[in-house]
């Protein structure tokens, strides 16, 4: 409506505008108070601890907070020769206080990581300042550089001013299977040492090749239970569903007996004569199982989309295509796929984004080559306690399923999605 | 050009579902080229089934369906270039206007150009020029339909089936749509054969109408002999308004019987009856009986009005005569003199040549 137009009164005088909005406000504000628990419990639940996990994979505060003073000092510092000394006596200064409150540890564990070496000197100088051998009235810096020829050394210096910035992409870097070298320049690590580049690569390759099967299986299925008269389609609707109501844990297992060197599907391949008796194939710990168990647990997330899709295309639709002279492929490939898109597209969408951060199944049947990225955080997280790691690589993950979603926004549009 | 009166025949055609009940039973049906046949029944009578077959999406349990003289029972639907509107028109909701058009054509390899040709040709028949890159649920119902039947004569098939096309219509729109069929039927002469459960729909549009009930042909005529002169009990209760009298005859001779009613007598047409002592139910349509006929009418009896209902062009008067208290009358509302009173007595006559002596019920 443009401005010019009369504004329209209510019989009372008042703006009609503004006589609405009075109406609508208690209904807005009673819808807020409704949906308000639930907005509570995803902030609690959910924002809060992905800003949680944020801000631990990229903090580095406390090394910044253990050396005010030489950080300080350090500003000036060009880096390329040894610094003045200044830099060491702040160093000195610094280091006393976290004698005093017994964490010159933390310090030194936190060094040896930014560069190997630092954990014996940090030792050989904490002995010296225990013992008070340091002799603040003479020159700081010739004293420590006494303590260990490394202190001598600039790059280790390069390296205490590298861990200066209270936040660091250290962590990013790592999951790649990168670092910051001495230059402050982004570097491969060794080959033989390079173990998460090639997680990930399985992780999606897994996670694409589940969603493969799963859609290969689904679909058929899916179109079998909408077309099928109730009563048989009911029965084969529990049968999709039963999954659901066993415990992932069991059927993991199950799968662990099925697919063992001497389970049931290796005795009956032996049994039919497919393989012999002492060659046996391994269908377990390795990818096959983890793709064979995760396809199974899956298959639901397809099915189910693919059902609620194909329930409301009129069987008519079919028939139309055929009467009008397509073979039953032309019509099933120019008719039936295309309506069932949103539903492909809702199924695979879900079952890739399980599947990539998917981790009792490959924890348990993988073995060595079948584990997955989330097996490697759960790792992190429980046995080398390397949370911001974790979190790092948590949150790598979910930007991963972002940049899926959006490119699946963009090529099929989310609002075609079908979900039931 | 002598035209193929056995176009479409379906031959001792049986059809069961469930190996128990036959839907169809021994079904003799032919078709002549270029006639509008309409299959008419209730809900369940078999007419959809027979529809079905003929499209190719059922199998005859029994018999065989020829078209053109050729047995088509092993031909699949896509062979057999029959064109088909669907209930629900099933058009493709994924595809334009255009596209759903060109879709039969597209499939049978024809040519770019000559696919627009027709699909304009199809278009401006239904008259629907302009609307090619439409898409299906951006048209309304009425137009959704010409799509649809546009869509089944691109292709320029030999014989269109119409599966109640314009259910889903409302009133006014069904009548224009049941004229613009027609018209586009006589225009290009093709073989349509339409179902449908609406009577009126069949009257107006048909050339022939085959009466279905309980899986049987009851009657295949012209929409005016089924009408006027029904041949059993179930046609004329179902095609139209009907008065009907239970009774027995008493007396019969070559054009006229007596027929005892449970509290009176009168004369009837004997059309299925044969001999004295027949149960028979006798039926007159509203309309021939009139209320104080001026010429002499072999039937007059007197009844009292029961109800008195307006309907604008015409008034509906319910009588109870002869001890039948839904005897209806139609009385044409330019006729002002009658004086139409609850609990008024009024002489009512009628002809025994239109009162039709048919089946018991």
């Amino acid at each position: 409506m443009s401005s010019e137009t009369k504004q329209i009164l209510t019989t009372d005088g008042i703006p009609l505008e503004i006589s609405l909005k009075k109406a609508e406000r208690k209904n807005k504000i009673k819808a807020f108070l409704l949906v308000a628990p639930l907005l509570l419990f995803l902030i609690i639940t959910y924002i809060f601890p992905i800003g949680e996990m944020f801000t631990r994979s990229i903090d580095d505060k406390m090394i910044t907070n253990m050396l005010p003073k030489t950080f300080k000092s350090m500003e000036t510092w060009d880096g390329k020769e040894l610094p003045s000394e200044e830099v060491f006596a702040s160093f000195l200064s610094d280091f006393k206080i976290l004698v005093e409150k017994k964490e010159h540890g933390k310090l030194a564990q936190r060094l040896n990581k930014e560069k190997n070496g630092f954990n014996t000197i940090t030792k050989k100088l904490f002995r010296q300042v225990k013992r008070n051998k340091i002799d603040e009235t003479q020159s700081i810096k010739e004293q420590i550089m006494k303590v260990h020829k490394r202190w001598r050394n600039v790059e280790y210096w390069q390296a205490i001013k590298r861990t200066a910035p209270p936040y660091t992409s250290a962590k990013y870097l790592k999951a790649m299977d990168m670092y910051l070298n001495e230059d402050n320049k982004i570097t491969q690590v060794s080959e033989d040492r390079r173990i998460h580049r090639i997680l990930w690569l399985r992780t999606v390759e897994v996670a694409f090749f589940v969603t493969v099967f799963c859609f290969l299986m689904g679909y058929p299925i899916a179109h079998l239970l909408a077309t099928l008269p109730m009563k048989y389609s009911n029965l084969l609707m529990i049968c999709v569903l039963l999954p659901f109501w066993t415990s992932l844990l069991v059927r993991t297992a199950s799968w662990m007996i099925l697919l063992q060197q001497q389970g049931v599907v290796n005795d009956f391949f032996v049994l039919i004569g497919l393989v012999s008796d002492d060659n046996r194939p391994e269908m377990m710990y390795n990818k096959v199982g983890t793709y064979v168990a995760m396809t199974q647990i899956l298959l639901p997330f397809m099915v189910l989309p693919l059902y609620s899709v194909m329930k409301t295309i009129s069987p008519s639709l079919m028939r139309a295509g055929k009467s009008l002279g397509g073979t039953p492929f032309v019509a099933f490939w120019k008719v039936y796929f295309p309506l069932t898109i949103p539903g492909i597209g809702a199924g695979c969408l879900l079952v890739f984004i399980l599947a990539i951060g998917y981790y009792i199944t490959p924890a348990l049947v993988g073995g060595a080559s079948g584990t997955l990225i989330s097996n490697q955080i759960a790792y992190h997280m429980k046995t080398t306690l390397d949370w911001s790691f974790a979190s790092a690589m948590g949150l790598m993950l979910l930007g991963g399923v972002l940049v899926i979603y959006w490119l699946y926004n963009k090529l099929v549009g989310v609002d075609n999605i079908k979900l039931g | 050009m002598s035209k193929n009166t056995e176009f479409v025949k379906f031959d001792k055609v049986d059809k069961s579902y469930d190996g128990k009940v036959l839907v169809v039973k021994d079904l003799n049906l032919n078709i002549s080229e270029g006639e509008f046949i309409t299959m008419l029944g209730p809900s369940g009578s078999g007419k959809t089934t027979c529809l079905m077959m003929l499209a190719g999406f059922e199998t005859p349990t029994n018999g065989e369906i020829y078209l053109d003289s050729n047995p088509i029972s092993n031909i699949p639907p896509h062979k057999r270039g029959i064109g088909m509107v669907f209930q629900n028109y099933a058009l493709f909701p994924h595809m334009t206007v255009y596209e759903n058009l060109a879709f039969p054509l597209r499939v049978r390899k024809v040519q770019k150009d000559e696919i627009d040709k027709k699909v304009d040709k199809a278009l401006s028949m239904v008259s629907l020029s302009g609307f090619e890159s439409r898409m299906p649920a951006q048209l309304s119902g009425g137009q959704q339909q010409r799509v649809a039947v546009a869509r089944a004569l691109v292709f320029d098939p030999a014989v269109v089936l119409m599966d109640e096309p314009l259910g889903a219509l409302d009133k006014n729109l069904r009548e224009s749509m049941q004229y613009e069929i027609k018209h586009i039927h006589e225009n290009i002469g093709v073989t349509v054969v339409y179902v449908t459960h609406d009577q009126g729909e069949a009257l107006t549009m048909s050339n022939r109408i085959a009466v279905f009930n309980d899986g049987k042909v009851q009657q295949l005529s012209s929409p005016d002999k089924l009408y006027e002169e029904p041949v059993n009990s179930f046609v004329a209760e179902f095609i139209g308004e009907n008065n009907t009298f239970g009774g027995e005859v008493t007396d019969i001779s070559k054009d006229v019987c007596k027929v005892k009613l449970q509290n009176g007598e009168i004369l009837a047409n004997p059309v299925s009856v044969t001999s004295k002592g027949d149960k028979t139910t006798v039926s007159i349509r509203p309309e021939r009986a009139l209320i104080n006929p001026k010429d002499k009418m072999d039937n007059n009896q007197t009844g009292k009005i029961e109800e008195v209902i307006y309907h604008g062009d015409h008034t509906r008067v319910r009588l109870d005569l002869l001890g039948n208290k839904e005897f209806i009358l139609k009385v044409p509302n330019s006729s002002n003199e009658l004086d139409l009173k609850l609990g008024n007595e009024i002489k009512v006559g009628w002809n025994s040549q239109d009162a039709r002596a048919l089946d018991p019920k």
